[in-house]
């Protein structure tokens, strides 16, 4: 392959020998795993490993040369700005519809737009996502509309009865199970014969998970049509990447389950698309799964419950700012005379303009019905249950009522 | 002596146990740095060191594993669940090894551990948060559980839990966090494990709740005195090894009984304390035993939780038809 490859230096090279070995058992601390010398005994190297990194748009907007054509065609490039601005508004919007009061619980993709755009920008609709809470990013894309996500954080389950990606699955809490899912869809896919793919995104905290690497393990052992992607977004709440695996790369986890694995810089939607689809080819052509680290930083709090100034420095944040996704592509597509302040205006307006309408339509969304919890329940309610409905009837507010 | 809210009593008792028993440690997702997601181990691990307040990885399933094998080794683990529903994944440890560990090895071996986990629902949580999984756990033989419902019996539960020998998950109402403060005297004096406590006397009938439904128990126990009946409150506070002297005595008094559970109806721990007053005190009851609970649904987003927690109109409408039966 062609690609711009950049041995950054969370690039590993690893050995392993078919001897057993024990590790130093100070290797948690360190980057690299060092191997007991043994006093005698020939050594053969059983399988080594490397694990690239791709970066074609460094932070400050300069692309790198060996870049291929085709990940740069303007139209490409111009709707990947679109999305990951719009991602942004609606973001933000989100928050601040928390902080009044008129959202529950919202977790920011803030910083982490390239990932969700470029992995949304990069599958086809018959393809299913497996997302996390923090993937808007690529639902968004994928035509979830910015008012279902609300009514979900809003605390309504019909914001997880999308209209558009009909077979997507809804946002998933319990960080880690969501793999499985998607391998178990890209079983079906592979067993029906058809040209789709599961895609599924997960934490840098989840892949510390036994689901992670056991849907993984299983996927690759059936050579299903998987893409797997790990939002390293260096904290797991307050937990630093580096307390959640002494490895050197997440990326490498999947040495470990057989199948490719790779790092992208997932602050450069270009790298990011380029990769995802990919992967994505790769298994729609019977290629097996991959899993791709995407590495960026959460530049907001975990959720709106959480405040992330308690435990890590304000400074370090404010660093990592300045390498966040939109920015450096701006520059770039500026630079390229694909995009001017003139443009950046009306398309601040457009989001703007469409998160104010979701959020009006969010906000008039007339509540369910006390109904609504044993409506759906099962595909048929037993008729055991009749007592229990009954009760929740007499005892429902007059108005349908919020909790 | 200080007034405390239930969040602060349960990080007294944690303070208390860690600087008094060398072999108590703490290990949670968050633990640490950030004392915890609602703080119940703030400032510990700055006090404590590090190799004693654990930030683990994300894995349930392996927190509560390694719990089980530091306890077979002499600690005694206090580990923190973040959320009610992250307990299903440590589930195959708890139910597998912990509970039966003492009994595997016939006591060679035991596993004198902890369980913390916030629960049950009522402050607008995300999915998955709000869970009430205690019936499924006190059906798990070797396991103790134990579910407080104020600062002061959370202090000294918490504390007998650390202190028991075997294993034991202690579910603290989210809900009642920070609902109120109480004098808490946090002298390392514990409270027994296997009590009910009477939170309200009176004759007319018992009402019985645990956790963050004790709160609706007492406040359906206020309207109705003023409608002229006299309602007894009992905290289970410890499911499992159930006192039930405590309720049998109260239920000969009274004649009547409604159970109030948050959880799900069917097979929730109300139908365990109602068959052990139809099994030992059937000729006490003047009326057939009612339950309040959660309904048999899935636990509903923010918008349907109240309609789906059983509230103060719904405890006292059937303590009302408890009392017309004849
Ligand atoms: C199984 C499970 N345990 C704990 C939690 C609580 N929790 C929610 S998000 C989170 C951290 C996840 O970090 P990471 O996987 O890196 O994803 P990020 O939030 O950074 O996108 C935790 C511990 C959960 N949702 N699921
Ligand atoms: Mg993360």
């Amino acid at each position: 392959m062609n690609w711009a490859r950049a041995r950054a230096n969370q690039a590993l090279f690893g050995v392993c020998s078919k001897k057993f070995l024990r590790a130093d058992e100070k290797h948690a601390a360190a980057p690299y795993v060092t191997l007991t010398k043994l006093e005698a005994g020939p050594m053969t190297i059983g399988v080594s490993f490397q694990i690239d990194f791709l970066r074609f748009l460094s932070a400050s907007g300069e692309l790198d040369p060996a870049t291929p054509r085709e990940a740069i065609d303007p139209e490409l490039l111009l709707g990947l700005y679109r999305a990951m601005t719009r991602t942004r508004a609606y973001d933000g919007k989100a928050i601040a519809l928390q902080r009044t009061g008129k959202l529950g619980t919202f977790a920011s993709a803030l910083g982490q737009e390239a990932i969700g755009v470029g992995i949304g920008a990069a599958m086809r609709s018959e393809d299913v996502l497996a997302p996390s809470y923090r993937d808007h990013g690529a639902q968004l894309l994928r035509g979830m509309t910015m008012v279902e996500n609300l009514v979900y954080w809003g605390g309504d389950e019909r914001g997880s009865d999308y209209a558009v990606p009909r077979s997507d699955f809804p946002i998933c809490v319990p960080v880690g199970t969501q793999v499985a899912h998607a391998a178990g869809a890209a079983y079906a896919f592979k067993l029906r014969n058809e040209k789709r793919v599961a895609v599924t995104i997960l934490g840098d905290g989840g892949a510390s998970t036994g689901d992670f690497y056991s849907a993984l393990n299983m996927a690759a052992v059936w050579r299903v049509p998987l893409v797997v992607v790990i939002n390293n977004n260096q904290w797991a709440i307050s937990t630093p990447r580096e307390m959640e695996s002494a490895t050197a790369t997440l990326a490498q986890k999947a040495v470990a389950a057989g199948v490719e694995g790779r790092q992208v810089d997932g602050n450069d939607v270009i790298a990011m698309r380029h990769v995802a689809h990919a992967a994505i080819a790769k298994a729609r052509d019977g290629g097996g799964p991959t899993l791709i680290e995407a590495l960026s930083y959460r530049l907001g709090d975990h959720t709106t419950a959480d405040d992330a100034s308690r435990y890590r420095d304000v400074e370090v944040v404010r660093r990592e700012a300045e390498k966040e996704p939109i920015a450096r592509l701006r520059k770039y597509l500026a630079a390229r005379g694909l995009w001017s302040e003139e443009q950046e205006r009306r398309l601040a307006k457009d989001c703007a303009e469409e998160v104010e309408r979701a959020v009006a339509a969010y906000l008039a969304t007339p509540p369910q019905a006390f109904s609504a919890m044993f409506d759906h329940l099962f595909a048929q309610l037993p008729e055991s249950m009749r007592d229990q409905y009954e009760e929740a009837r007499r005892f429902a507010p007059e108005d349908g009522g919020h909790g | 002596m200080a007034e405390l809210t239930l969040v602060e009593a349960v990080n007294r008792a944690l303070a208390h146990a860690l600087e008094h028993d060398p072999t108590v440690l703490l290990l949670g997702e968050d633990i640490g740095v950030n004392g915890g997601v609602f703080r119940a181990t703030l400032g510990l691990q700055q006090r404590f060191g590090s190799a004693r307040v654990l930030d683990t990885p994300l894995a349930e399933a392996a927190i509560a594993g390694v719990a089980v094998g530091m306890a077979a080794m002499g600690l005694k683990p206090v580990m923190e669940i973040q959320f009610s529903g992250f307990i299903y994944p440590a589930l195959d440890q708890l139910i597998n090894h912990a509970s039966r560990l003492r009994n595997r090895t016939r006591g060679r071996l035991s596993c004198p551990m902890v369980l913390r986990a916030p629960n049950g629902g009522g402050i607008h949580a995300p999915e998955h948060h709000s869970e009430s999984p205690e019936a499924m756990l006190a059906h798990t033989p070797g396991l103790r559980v134990v579910i407080p419902s104020s600062p002061a019996r959370a202090y000294g539960l918490l504390l007998a839990a650390i202190r028991d020998p075997d294993p034991v998950v202690f579910l603290e109402p989210t809900r009642l966090y920070r609902l109120f403060k109480q004098e808490v005297i946090d002298d390392g004096e514990s409270l027994p494990l296997d009590t009910c406590f009477v939170s309200r006397e009176g004759r007319d009938v018992t009402l019985i709740a645990w956790g963050g439904m004790l709160h609706e128990a007492l406040a359906a126990a206020e309207t109705l005195a003023s409608e002229g009946v006299d309602c007894e409150v009992i905290d289970i506070a410890t499911l499992k090894p159930l006192d039930a002297e405590t309720i049998l005595r109260s239920v000969e008094k009274t004649g009547r009984c409604v159970i109030v559970q948050e959880a799900a109806r069917t097979a929730g721990f109300g139908a365990e304390i109602a068959a052990v007053i139809v099994e030992r005190g059937l000729y006490f009851l003047q009326a057939p035993v009612r339950r309040v609970t959660g309904y048999d649904v899935v636990m509903p987003l923010a918008r349907l939780e109240g309609q789906y927690l059983p509230s103060v109109a719904r405890i006292a409408d059937a303590v009302r038809k408890t009392m017309e039966a004849a």
